[in-house]
This record gives structure tokens, sequence and C-alpha cells, in this order.
């Protein structure tokens, strides 16, 4: 086998698929943590203005805290702290007549049946398991983030759209819900499409955390095969693979700029801010 | 009455996990001949059937769970598999931290691939994996070590110039020595005390079964068959 058939054989064996499922895998990545991060940010960002002041303290700490540390050490800490907390907590309440010590030197033992997930389950409920906490570490570091962008854009809405409100009679409620929020996106798109972009280069760090993503598997394709092992040896290839993931991730990443230009175009429409009055210039 | 009824249930069911626990086996998927990822994407290689006839032996059901090498130990210790079978030599520093089992392979030598002959092992610069019994020598010899978290990245190295020699287990490099323009030089050294299952210290039930299937492998000859099948190091 050569040329043109070797490589079309090579490039559909059963390790190649498992590459381009990797690509999925990241896929999903982000479009379950970007919801998710929203949400942290948006839960964040209310708190952190709230009237409550424990409330309010508990919305800052999170944003300070969590931008405050670097995003590979709370991934390598928060992973294996969520992952022991909960199950310790699942130890506490399946086997409270339970007599030896969790920890055993630097081993942590809980019993079987609060293994998350249990020893029995299949391979594929380890891996979700193991995706889940990835997709809340993420939503947790981009939310705080997310929050701090959104917290900057309710500030930015002009302060007369609130008076306006009150004068007309609106709750405080009212008023954050039907004139803060629905103008402070377009204060918070330059944030957040920044944040998007960040979340999409930085999915990487799923490798670290022992999910098999692309780079994983562009690794181990492009490392140097001897003929012994594979029936398709090649020299070290790693370049050729890293090459094809930047192509991967700036294609990604331009399609992202064009959406994201147009959701400016939109959310700029009868707005107050120069995009906006740009626009109703040219209508 | 009604908790009563569901603490048996509880009780029942983690009773019948018990009975149908499966052992989830922690490899690198990195290291041919003991450990790779064949073309189909499956592990294989000499631990994947070695592994595969002890829980058979041992009438256990095992899974198979790749993890990097740089945190095996540490993955096994927090529970995200039950056993470690990839290539790890026994040493007194992993004994402090995780149980092996005896050896299923006799104590291999390491040796020394560089793409001239003339390359300087005691002063030059020498590749290993990270947290190798190698990369302990490498640190022991006087040479400056580089480390690598792979065993595929410490031979690129040397293809690249980036080091001058790399050292490894002998088993690994000699398809590699075949297969490109890298010559063995120096000569063999003796590191570790054979290569072992490793486990929790808090397991050690789990630990004698398998223990007894390698024993039972060296008694009726299999193990040997599979050492020379796979060419990993000398027989017992």
């Amino acid at each position: 086998m050569e040329g043109f058939q070797w490589l079309s054989c090579y490039l559909t064996t059963g390790k190649h698929v498992s590459f381009y499922l990797s690509f999925g895998t990241v896929l999903l990545l982000l479009a379950v943590t970007a919801p998710a991060a929203m949400l942290f940010g948006f839960g964040g960002a209310m708190a952190a203005r709230g009237r409550i002041a424990p409330l309010r303290w508990l919305g800052k700490a999170y944003i300070a805290l969590v931008r405050g540390v670097p995003d590979i050490a709370f991934f390598l800490f928060f992973v294996i702290a969520l992952d022991q907390g909960i199950e310790w907590l699942r130890h506490q309440v399946k086997c409270p007549d339970w007599d030896q010590p969790i920890r055993q030197g630097s081993d942590f033992v809980v019993c079987s049946a609060a293994k998350m997930p249990l020893g029995t389950s299949p391979q594929w409920m380890h891996e979700t398991y193991g995706f889940t906490l990835a997709v809340l570490t993420f939503a947790i570091v981009f939310g705080a983030f997310a929050a701090n962008v959104l917290f900057g854009a309710m500030r930015a809405v002009p302060h007369g759209q609130i008076e306006t409100a009150e004068a007309y009679g609106m709750t405080h409620r009212q008023t954050f819900w039907r004139i803060l929020v629905p103008q402070m996106w377009i204060y918070a798109l330059p944030g957040l499409s920044n944040l998007w972009m960040v979340l999409i280069k930085a999915t990487p760090l799923l490798f670290l955390l022992g999910v098999e993503d692309i780079v994983y598997w562009a690794r181990e394709l492009g490392g140097s095969k001897t003929p012994k092992f594979t029936a398709y040896p090649h020299g070290d290839w790693r370049m050729w693979y890293f090459l094809g993931l930047l192509v991967f991730y700036l294609a990604f990443t331009k399609v992202s700029e064009v959406f994201l230009d147009r959701l400016t175009a939109r959310l700029s429409h009868g707005q107050a801010t120069v995009g906006g009055t740009a626009q109703r210039k040219t209508s | 009455m009604k908790s009563l009824f569901l603490g048996t249930a509880v009780l029942a069911l983690s009773a019948s996990f018990a009975l149908a626990e499966t052992v989830r086996l922690g490899t690198e998927g990195a290291y041919p001949p003991y450990n790779f990822i064949n073309d189909a994407g499956e592990i294989d290689g000499f631990e994947r059937e070695l592994g595969d006839e002890l829980c058979k032996r041992a009438e256990l059901t095992c899974t198979w769970v790749t993890n990097d090498w740089d945190s095996i130990i540490p993955n096994l210790v927090s529970g995200n598999y039950d056993a470690i079978i990839a290539g790890m030599s026994i040493t007194d520093e992993r004994e402090e931290v995780v149980d092996f089992t005896q050896g299923y392979t006799p104590p291999s030598p390491s040796a020394y691939a560089a793409l001239s002959a003339d390359v300087d092992l005691k002063g030059g610069i020498i590749a290993a994996q990270t947290a190798t019994i190698q990369s302990n020598h490498v640190v022991d010899t006087g040479a400056t070590l580089v480390e690598y978290p792979t065993p595929d990245e410490t031979i690129a190295a040397v293809q690249a110039g980036e080091a001058d020699a790399v050292i490894a287990d002998k088993d690994y490099l000699e398809p590699v020595v075949e297969a490109t323009d890298l010559i063995f030089v120096g000569e063999d050294v003796a590191l570790g005390g054979g290569i072992g299952m490793a486990f929790r210290e808090s397991d050690s039930e789990m630990r004698a079964k398998f223990d007894a299937a390698i024993t039972s492998m060296k008694e009726d000859g299999t193990l040997n068959t599979l050492i020379a099948k796979w060419e990993v190091g000398g027989t017992w």
C-alpha cells in the first residue's frame, strides 16, 4: 500500500476515529460550558450588586478568589477536591457504620457504595463523570470572569434609564429585569466575546484533567511508531497533527468572530452607544 | 418501618455491588511492548494480555483505563482506578506510597541509545521519561538530565538533537533501534527490581489475589510464554 491508498487507510483507523470523535468532545464541552458559565456569571454579578450584605460579600469573594488563582492551579486542585468531597458526603450517608479512617496515609478510602461513579459502573460512566467535573470546573472559573464582565455591564447602562423606569413606578425587580438586563448585553458583549475566545483556547486544559481530548490524541497519533506495533509505521509527525489543531482552532475562532460581530450589530440596535447611533444615522 | 426497609434494601444493594465489583486497571498506553494503543484505538501489549489473564485467574472482571505517567500514582491513591499495570519497576521510593505485587518480569536492563557511538554518557545531555528509575539514574551519573512526560518524546529529543542520548528500558528501545537511526551505546545498566503491579496500601486483599494469579502463571509457564511473545526482557 502506498500513496493515497495508504493515507486513506491510515486516516480511518480506529485510533483516528477516536481522534475525530474527540473534536466532538471539545465542541460538547463548549456547548455545555458556555451557558453554565453564563449562569454562574449572572448569579455572581447579581449577588455582587445585591442589597443583602452577606450575599454581596459572597459574590465579590467568588469573583475575586477565582479570578486571582491561576487556571491550571484551580483545575488541578478543584477537580480532586470536588471528587473527594462528593465521595466523602456519599460515604457519610451510605456507610454510617464504617469504622476505618477515610485517610489512611496518602490513600483516600471510602466504602465501595460511596465511590463516584461506582466501581461496577461501565467505562462510559467514569468518562461522563470526569467530563462533568471538567465542565463544572470550567463553568466556575469562567463564571467568575463573566460575573465581573456582567457586573460592569450592569453599571454601564445609563442611569437615566433606571430613573425613568422608577418614575413610571416600576419596582426594583421590574427595573432590573425589564430595563437593566435587556440593555446591559451590548456593554457586556466585548468582555463576553473575549471570554468565549479564551474559553475556546482553554479547552486543551481538558487533557490536564485526564479527558482524552484532541491534544491527547494528536500527541498519541503524532508520536513516532515502530513497525512492530502498528501497520502504519511513521516518524515523528506531531508537528503535522498539532498544525491540524492550530488550523481547527483558528477556523473555529474565526467563525466565532463573524458570529459575534453580527450579534454586536443586532444588540446595538436602538442603543445610546456610538455603535447604536451610527446604525440610526445610516438607516 | 419504612426506613428499616430502605436500610435493608441499601444493604442488599451494596452487598451485590461488592460481589460484582470490577477492577479498574490503570496503564499509560504509550510504552510498547508493555502497553500501547493499537491501530484500533484499544490498549494492547504485553501487559494487556497479562492483565486480562490475571483477572481471569483471580475471577475478577477488569476494565482498562489510561492515565498519564506523571500522575499515575497520585490517581491510583485517590481512587480513580484500582491498580497500576504500566511497566512500573518496583523501587523502595514507590513502595512508600503504594504496594507492589511480586515482579512479573525479572529485573531487566536499561540501555542508552544515541545517533552516534561516541556520545559522552557521563557528561552529556541525556533524555529520560519523568519520574522513572532511569531519570534517577541519570542524576546519579552526573550527566545533564532532560525529562519528558512520554517515552516517545525522549526518542524525538535525541532525533532532534536536543539530547545526546536517551536512556530507557532496553525492551522499549529495541524496536526503536531496529526501526530508526538510533544505535545502542555504552553498556546496559541494571536498574530496578523487576516490574510489578501497584495497589493502594489499603487494598492488600486485592493485591493478594493478583499476587496469587502471578504465582500460578509463573508456575505453569504461561508467563514465560507471554514474555517471549512480546519480547520483554528475560524469562523466569
